[in-house]
């Protein structure tokens, strides 16, 4: 069974400012779906409100993930059901290893199966983590440094695509994941996202201002928003276009929406 | 018949002990202070957050033998090895008398003495007399000093020999049953030695009364101490220390403290950095919840130019709970060249605690480095997101957050199985 993220007519406030004015899209496991869009669209705020932010609230729509409504689960629990969330700026946790963190959410997961649970062993943990590192090109010595902290913008864009190796979830949104990568970590990075979807069928909502990362990670369906909303939607030839042309061309045909 | 703090208790506690004359007499000069200084008062400077005018030290008493000890059933989580590591030397106090120790071979033949201070003075009269209460702590720094002098019973003696490397770890466990605990650390280090030493406080929540403790710790020339006093007594306890650490030539010193439980603490630690090159730090760890109060009262003494002093306190608290730290770094004229840190952090769990950050400085020498920083902070709400964004439940993600706040000064404590303890009651804490 596959299972989908299914957004409905979501209309999100920051305060009392509404940042997202009626967002449809339905991305399934297996699936690559771009979301482009200048900045201050939304997108950023998109991925928030599905991670589960406490700062950000749904004000009307309803988002289904895996036949569940969303809203009605924590962020640990919408993680734990397959969701991911690979932050644009990941926050740092001082004091607490990057290899103890993955570990606590591997533990995490199989504690919620059966509360019993001791946990992966150190030495099977130990193997999984070098693995998945090499995969990644991220240097062992990271996994006794405290999370984030002092790590380079690249750094920080590995270790999470490592964390979501380590989960494997269903759906992940990627945050402008390609941001501050030079060309190599960009390729890793991709490859890296490209194995979980062959090994896992995982579907990806990949944003984006660049075409760049597209090339890595083809998308199926690319969506462009503005100002809360999406306005067009296509195959991956409209990345193209939006290279090609800009925002410009939007703007006009939706001029309406500037207005609004 | 409740036993008061007097001049008759104090001869009894002697004869009880079978005590040499000169400790005898020790102790009845260090009673006449005691005598002769008021109960510290708010009015007092030292004492100007911590009000202890509920307590009343003759409802608890001193502790004269130690009858109900030596029948006492050890549980075991005590009576099992607390480290999970190799010691070379352990001990198992409850209320001042020892029921457990050992001292490895390696140690005996390296010369290095450990044991409970009693035997050291029935043994090692010389060292005692020269070392107790002479250098570090004295009986003339307060009432409490004063009460220790006349009244301590129990505790641990560590003398390490010149140029002896001890070969392994040493821990101390000094439990408390009947909530009269008067406990006595003196750790001499003579020139080039080095030692690792654990020394834990700590009753179960049954026992109600007070500790009123010493910590003497002597390094000398080029000598490296490393040393942990950990407490984590019940919260119907009253405690007041007096701690002392100083250090020689080129000598070391890294000072770990940690401070779980009582009602109310008041702790002096004073670390003296006597000769050029000699190197100190102090690292606190703190949580306190319910009404705890703790107050800890830091110095670092820079007597001689030449000398680095570190130190950072870092505590959590819950409930209305209320934690007070007021350090002082002090260069003497002529301490030229020395470099001093201070800094207190303190994670605010709940808006009811209350947490007062009082750093200073009295320099009087020019050429230094001396500076200080505190803060006082919450739980950072995107760091909780982030670990929750991963699938760690909310419970899990904070008690994460509060072990990293603390981790930094947890690397500093020698033990794994004593680190994870320590973890274990901050888990406890957080609720």
């Amino acid at each position: 069974m596959t299972t989908a993220l299914e957004i409905k007519n979501l209309h999100v406030n920051i305060g009392d400012q509404p940042i997202l004015k009626g967002i449809d899209l339905l991305v399934k496991q297996g699936e690559v779906h771009a979301l482009m869009g200048p900045n201050g669209s939304g997108k950023s705020t998109l991925a928030y409100t599905l991670a589960g932010h406490p700062a950000y609230e749904a004000t009307a729509g309803q988002v289904i993930f895996g036949g569940e409504d969303l809203f009605e689960m924590e962020a640990d629990e919408r993680s734990r059901a397959g969701l991911f969330l690979a932050f644009q700026y990941p926050a740092s946790v001082p004091g607490v290893t990057l290899a103890k963190f993955l570990r606590q959410t591997i533990n995490s997961r199989r504690q919620a199966e059966d509360p019993e649970d001791k946990g992966i062993s150190i030495p099977q943990f130990r193997r999984f983590l070098k693995e998945k590192m090499d995969m990644l090109g991220i240097d062992h010595k990271f996994a006794g440094r405290y999370l984030n902290e002092g790590f380079s913008g690249g750094e920080k864009k590995r270790v999470e695509i490592l964390q979501m190796a380590t989960v494997e979830p269903k759906i992940a949104i990627m945050d402008e994941t390609d941001s501050g990568l030079d060309i190599d970590a960009l390729r890793v990075v991709s490859e890296g996202a490209n194995r979980l979807r062959e090994e896992f069928n995982m579907g990806a909502l990949v944003i984006t201002h660049y075409q760049r990362i597209l090339n890595y990670i083809k998308p199926d369906y690319v969506h462009i928003m503005m100002n809360g909303r999406i306005v067009e939607s296509g195959g991956p030839d409209l990345a193209l276009k939006l290279e090609e042309k800009g925002y410009d061309w939007l703007r006009e045909k939706h001029g309406e929406l500037e207005e609004a | 018949m409740m036993t008061a703090f007097t001049q008759d208790s104090v001869k009894k506690l002697s004869a009880t002990l079978n005590e040499p004359e000169w400790m005898l007499a020790f102790r009845l000069k260090a009673f006449e202070i005691y005598e002769n200084t008021p109960m510290p008062t708010t009015s007092n400077e030292a004492w100007r957050r911590t009000n202890i005018r509920r307590f009343k030290p003759d409802e608890i008493g001193p502790s004269i033998n130690g009858d109900a000890a030596t029948s006492w059933e050890i549980p075991d989580f005590l009576g099992k090895e607390l480290t999970g590591e190799e010691v070379g030397g352990s001990l198992l106090q409850i209320d001042g008398v020892t029921r457990q120790y050992e001292l490895s071979d390696a140690l005996k033949e390296q010369g290095v003495i450990f044991c409970d201070m009693h035997t050291a003075v029935s043994n090692h009269p010389e060292l005692v007399q020269k070392y107790f209460m002479t250098e570090g702590v004295q009986v003339t720094e307060g009432k409490f000093a004063a009460m220790h002098g006349a009244f301590w019973r129990g505790g641990t003696f560590l003398y390490v020999p010149k140029n002896v490397k001890a070969a392994a770890p040493l821990h101390s466990v000094l439990w408390s049953v009947n909530g009269k605990t008067f406990t006595h650390t003196l750790v001499v280090l003579d020139e080039g030695s080095e030692a690792i030493f654990m020394d834990e406080y700590a009753s179960g929540e049954e026992a109600a009364g007070l500790h009123n403790g010493a910590i003497e710790l002597l390094v000398g020339d080029n000598a490296n101490l490393i040393y942990a006093g950990l407490q984590d007594f019940g919260q119907n306890m009253w405690q007041f220390n007096h701690e002392r650490g100083r250090v020689g030539r080129d000598g070391k010193l890294d000072w770990v403290t940690s401070m779980m439980g009582t009602r109310l603490t008041k702790a002096f630690q004073t670390l003296e950095l006597d000769r050029p090159g000699a190197w100190g730090r102090m690292s606190g760890i703190f949580f306190t919840n319910g009404r705890q109060h703790l107050d800890l009262d830091t110095q670092q003494n820079h007597n001689a130019g030449n000398t680095v002093s570190d130190l950072l306190y870092k505590g959590a608290l819950r409930e209305q709970s209320r934690t007070v730290w007021q350090g002082m770094i002090k260069a003497l004229p002529g301490s030229q060249k020395i470099d001093g840190f201070q800094a207190n952090r303190n994670l605010m769990l709940d808006k009811t605690a209350r947490a007062d950050s009082i750093p200073g400085l009295e320099i009087e020498a020019d050429d230094v480095a001396c500076t200080h920083a505190s803060a006082i902070g919450q739980l950072d709400p995107d760091e909780l997101f982030y670990l929750m964004s991963r699938g760690i439940p909310r419970k899990t993600a904070v008690e994460m957050s509060v072990q990293g706040f603390f981790d930094p000064l947890m690397r500093r404590i020698p033990f794994e199985g004593v680190r994870n303890r320590i973890f274990d009651r901050i888990v406890e804490k957080i609720g």
